[in-house]
């Protein structure tokens, strides 16, 4: 190792030899390019396995005549400090490195290059690539289910409005604002529920009546998420809130109610809401079975947000609340005022981590018989004139929920940074 | 003399099994400033803390403006908005401005229209000097002002009584002053005040009576003066050997 010291830089040298270093490590990513994307191996003249291990040694020197402790240079530091402290380091990072140009060039092969789009019909599918033509004749079914095709506006209209309504918070008047709350929790529920009931299942109005068990794809996966979401929310409020309470009636019926939701796996919940629940149920009482997997998701996953909420409430100092009372305020005024509005702030993650989990979880009322965007996908691989698309279809159904996931995600980190205060 | 605003008669009080107040009886008179000292851990600040009934006594009676405080007492947020008190680490709401801070009791407490809350809130702002800070957040704030402005809330519901829970002890010494200043203007003004501190001088600047506890007794009960003139324990001279 002694002899390998003329190749450790100093202050005096360290621009001649991150040079040479990144001249060296460009040389051994040109060699791995060349040879995942044309295949062609430039280093054919040296023998044996030194010919795979070369642009590993040459990345290593060239990374290891870069190696600094402090440099001034702000790229080269960042470098240093993050994917090269040591030698190991800097292997693992050329091995990440090379391992995806290798990655590169099949998957974008199959994805794009040798893949079909045109078409419709299996028949249309000649290349070795994927099959998106699959995706393109089945779109509306991943989309919409089984809703007859041509009531397909109706669930986009529905959408346009409850997005539309759920805006109406931001354009409220100055003197309405304390009234938001309330709009989120009671009336906007209420009308989306209205909205959705007669649009899209119609049977007044001249709209034909689509069942619920034609209902599915996205479409379905939105109205599942959509009703869970805002009702769990307060829901999981009031069980935190009774869980910390003084009164030992109401907490422990919150912590029978959180330990139990958060017991049982939700399939089963959702098994037993399709075939338990309705045999408790008077006869002519009727009770849909979307309905009744809403009902159910939104119960578990209160039980989720409660404790999630609970941690935030435990976590202000006790100060705030003794200032709250001190002030003469309630327990209601002082919760509403000072304590959730705190509390909340700082479980943002925790409840954009749940509600994303949520969104994630629905496909599981696949198991009752709803088909949304996951289900359809499982009920389209089975069709015996396309079978073997399983992958696209998957590939396609990831791509949505990452999507719709990343923009939730995205979303809770502008309200950290809206609601962030200097504490 | 007047029928006193706040009674406490044999009270006791454990934190488990530890007995943190003994016997305590104490009277104060409306427009009266105590203030209470003694070693950390004598109880101090769990007595006032259960004058507003932060705190629960298991034992004897506090009559606070002729109100018995127990289990029974309904509205005690009635007598809380009577009762102002100032904590030792501030405790402003975070996620409220300056200005929000010192409404938002008054507004939704006292029913007070937002518009003459406001006014209120600058005016007792501008008593302690931090009017121009109004629309900041807490944290923007320094130490000494941020306790000002607690006094100032506290000020905002219009108190009968203020307790001070050692206000200047999480303080740099250069903001204890500004902050004491603001407590010995609230004093002449006539407010009846009960406050737990170190600061002597401000004892015999604006006390009329100082107050010694040591273990969850009241040690030695006196006017200013005598208290430190004669202090007649050994226990509060040993105290006061130490402090000046």
């Amino acid at each position: 190792m002694q002899a390998l010291n003329f190749l450790k830089p100093n202050r005096d040298n360290i621009k001649n030899y991150s040079i040479v270093g990144s001249a060296l490590i460009l040389i051994s990513l040109i060699d791995v390019i060349s040879n995942a994307f044309l295949k062609t191996n430039l280093t054919s003249f040296l023998p044996g396995s030194l010919t795979t291990l070369f642009p590993l040694i040459l990345g290593l020197i060239g990374l290891n005549m870069m190696r600094i402790d402090y440099s001034g240079n702000k790229t080269l530091d960042l470098i240093n400090k993050n994917i090269n402290t040591n030698n190991f380091n800097a292997l693992l990072t050329l091995l990440i490195l090379f391992s995806i140009i290798k990655a590169l060039p099949p998957s974008l092969s199959w994805m794009i290059l040798d893949a079909n789009i045109s078409g419709d019909s299996k028949d249309a599918c000649t290349g070795t690539g994927a099959c998106w033509t699959y995706i393109k004749v089945w779109f509306r079914r991943f989309m919409y289910g089984m809703y007859p095709n041509e009531f397909h506006w109706r669930i986009n209209t529905a959408f346009i409005l409850v997005i539309a309504l759920g805006f109406v918070g931001y354009f409220m008047k100055e003197n309405l604002k304390k009234y938001l709350a309330l709009y989120y929790v009671i009336i906007y529920p209420i009308i989306a529920y209205l909205v959705i009931y007669y649009l899209i299942s119609g049977g007044s109005f001249g709209l034909q009546w689509v069942e619920t068990g034609a209902w599915g794809g996205l479409s379905l996966t939105f109205i599942v998420s959509f009703f869970c979401l805002i009702f769990c929310f307060p829901l999981g409020m009031i069980f935190a809130l009774g869980r910390r309470s003084n009164l030992p009636v109401i907490k422990y019926i919150s912590i029978c109610y959180i330990e139990f939701w958060r017991g049982v796996p939700l399939i089963t919940v959702l098994f037993m809401s399709s075939v338990m629940f309705p045999m408790f149920l008077p006869e002519d009482f009727f009770m849909d079975k979307l309905v009744r997997v809403i009902i159910a998701i939104t119960l578990f996953e209160a039980a989720y947000c409660a404790e999630v909420i609970r941690g935030g409430l435990q976590s202000l100092p006790r100060g705030q609340y003794d200032a709250a009372k001190s002030l003469g305020m309630g327990y209601w005024k002082m919760h509403i005022f000072v304590i959730l509005p705190q509390a909340l702030k700082l479980v943002i993650p925790g409840i954009a981590n749940t509600f994303l989990a949520l969104v994630k979880d629905t496909p599981l009322i696949f198991v009752v018989g709803l088909a949304e965007l996951a289900g359809m996908l499982a009920l389209a691989k089975t069709n015996p004139k396309w079978l073997g698309f399983a992958m696209e279809g998957y590939i396609f159904a990831s791509i949505i929920f990452w999507i719709i996931c990343y923009a939730m995600s995205k979303y809770s980190y502008n309200l950290e940074a809206k609601y962030k205060t200097e504490r | 003399m007047s029928d006193p605003i706040i009674k406490i008669q044999n009270m006791n009080k454990w934190f488990g099994d530890f007995q943190v107040l003994k016997n305590i009886n104490l009277e104060v008179e409306a427009n009266k400033k105590i203030v209470v000292c003694g070693p950390s851990g004598s109880g101090k600040s769990t007595l006032i803390r259960c004058i507003n009934r932060l705190e629960e006594h298991q034992e004897g009676d506090i009559i606070v403006d002729g109100n018995e405080l127990s289990e029974k007492t309904k509205d005690i947020e009635k007598i809380r908005a009577e009762v102002g008190m100032v904590f030792q680490q501030f405790n402003l709401f975070p996620h409220l401005s300056i200005l929000d801070n010192c409404t938002l009791a008054p507004i939704w407490v006292k029913k007070m229209p937002k518009k003459e809350a406001q006014e209120l809130a600058l005016d007792q702002l501008k008593k302690v000097q931090i009017d121009d800070q109004a629309n900041k957040f807490p944290g923007q704030l320094s130490g000494g002002q941020q306790q000002r402005c607690a006094i100032a809330r506290a000020l905002c519901m219009q108190p009968k009584i203020m307790l001070f829970d050692e206000p200047t002890s999480a303080l740099d010494p250069e903001m204890i002053k500004e902050v004491l200043d603001a407590m010995v203007s609230l004093a002449k003004g006539g407010m009846t005040m009960i406050v737990v501190t170190h600061e002597m001088g401000f004892a015999k600047e604006v006390a009329d009576e100082v107050i010694f506890m040591d273990e969850g007794m009241i040690i030695e009960k006196a006017d200013t003066k005598e208290f430190f003139a004669n202090p007649k324990s050994d226990r509060t001279k040993l105290f006061l050997s130490q402090i000046l």
